[in-house]
């Protein structure tokens, strides 16, 4: 077999939504993909695509992701189109969930920032009684909610398996089984080699979340990513009380109601434990006092890949021009771009300037 | 799809009979709510919330939640993790469970 145009190492939802959108931009694409054994951020992302907040204080960051919220709709209906299966994306709008007159003005204080920093964005306060006519069974804990109507959520689950369907039904290259060991540069060319064999490509991405850290440095670049694990709690299906996304309590599609999330620090420990559970579980409760009735069917842990000041990065190599790495912990809201911006870049050859600040190189020491 | 080890025709007479919906229905001690409503030929035992679809015991071990009934009044039971007792009122379980 020849070279393909790119190599995407990892088959999650960075890795596939960069294949599936590099694909479709016209490039012969292969995606390698470690398998389901792999540590899958996906399983353990809540599903929300959250807009209001994040990146404040960092604009390229805040403008990046309202930039991929407003390309959601767009990119959930192509995806949609070429999979025929419902990925659970609604746009609802999403309530940040307040127990005190504090947390109200950190609300606020979130809203000016973001103004300040030019966000393309609608944040609204909702008091006591906003909130109860949009939710009657809200708790009496709950003093209010900030909302924005751009905020989101989707499966991250069915999404991940979108991706990988529709790079496939596009015509890409989809490898299972196909865990990277070695990547090494040829004349004009990279060669990904697993212990099932080796692809040849002109370009490639890694997109391999916590296995980046080791490979990275094979392509002259820098991949500090570490594991945070979040817990999350899933319950017997129940009929529609919440038609919109909140920041701890998501009822899909399907009826389950899902209760998130922790953020720990235990290394690559993908457990679970009873008290974090069950913090999960009181929270619910406050909010939603009905749910303490409801049966827990599920918890488990999966780890998000943290870079050390939690952003994105997006990259080039200096040392192999045609190496790229990719990486965030909000893969499902980022899906859009990195399908749709992000994919038909890497064709190119090169990566929207307006990234340019995400980079490895912010977490080099300079010394004066 | 499921057959009984015991080789023992008659169920035993007496007092082993629960209800459901509104008929009764002899079980033998120690079996649970879906095993009697197997061995009665009663299926399904619901329709799935999402697309209506017919659903009865599948994993008779607790994982798979397609064997939900409503017990006593409560929904969502799992038939297959529920002992039957005597005079136990069961129905199918009719779409969702509501949040009280």
């Amino acid at each position: 077999m020849g070279a393909f145009d790119l190599i995407v190492v990892g088959g999650g939802l960075v890795g596939a939504a960069l294949a599936w959108g590099a694909q479709i931009a016209g490039a012969n694409v292969v995606l390698l993909d470690e398998g389901d054994v792999a540590f899958r951020a996906a399983r353990g992302n809540f599903g929300l695509v959250w807009l209001q907040g994040k990146g404040v204080g960092i604009p390229p960051y805040m403008h990046w992701s309202l930039r991929a919220g407003r390309m959601w709709p767009d990119f959930a209906e192509r995806l949609s189109t070429a999979v025929s299966f419902d990925i659970g994306w609604r746009q609802p709008g999403g309530l940040q969930f307040c127990f005190s007159e504090a947390e109200i003005a950190k609300r606020r204080d979130i809203i000016a920032r973001t103004q300040a920093d030019g966000g393309d964005i609608d944040i609204s306060i909702l008091d006591r009684a906003d909130l109860r006519a949009l939710l009657p069974d809200i708790g009496d804990e709950v003093v209010g909610a900030s909302f924005s109507s751009l905020d989101g959520h989707v499966s991250p689950l069915y999404l991940l398996r979108a991706l990988q369907l529709a790079f496939q039904a596009a015509g890409g290259h989809y490898r299972p089984g196909f865990r990277v060991e070695h990547i090494n540069a040829e004349t004009g060319a990279f060669r990904a080699s697993s212990q099932i064999g080796s692809v040849l490509g002109r370009r490639i991405v890694l997109a391999a979340g916590l296995g980046a850290a080791k490979l990275a440095p094979q392509m002259g670049l820098s991949m500090p990513v570490k594991p945070e694990r979040g817990q999350i709690v899933v319950t017997e299906r129940v009929k529609s009380f919440l038609p919109y996304a909140t920041n701890c309590v998501r009822q899909s599609v399907e009826g389950t109601v899902l209760l998130g999330s922790s953020h720990e620090e235990r290394g690559f420990d993908e457990g679970t434990d009873v008290a974090t559970t069950a913090a999960l579980c009181r929270t619910a409760a406050r909010v939603f006092p009905a749910l303490a009735d409801a049966t827990v069917v599920r918890s488990w842990g999966s780890l998000r890949v943290m870079t050390p000041d939690g952003l994105p990065i997006y990259e080039e190599s200096a040392r192999y021009p045609g190496a790229f790495a990719v990486t965030c912990h909000s893969g499902v809201t980022l899906a859009s771009v990195h399908a749709l911006e992000i994919g038909p870049a890497l064709v190119q050859g090169r990566l929207p300037s307006h990234l340019s600040s995400f980079t490895s190189e912010r977490f080099d020491v300079h010394q004066s | 799809m499921f057959t009984r080890v015991e080789c023992s025709s008659a169920l035993p007479a007496g007092d082993n009979v629960l209800i459901f919906e509104g008929s009764q229905l002899p079980f033998r001690p120690g079996d649970s709510v879906a095993a009697a409503l197997l061995e009665a030929g009663v299926s399904p035992l619901r329709k799935n919330p999402v697309d209506e679809s017919p659903r009865a015991p599948f994993c008779m071990m607790g994982v798979c939640f397609e064997c939900l009934v409503e017990i006593d009044g409560k929904q969502n039971q799992q038939s297959c993790l529920t002992r039957a007792h005597p005079g136990m009122v069961v129905r199918r379980q009719r779409g969702a469970r509501t949040l009280a």
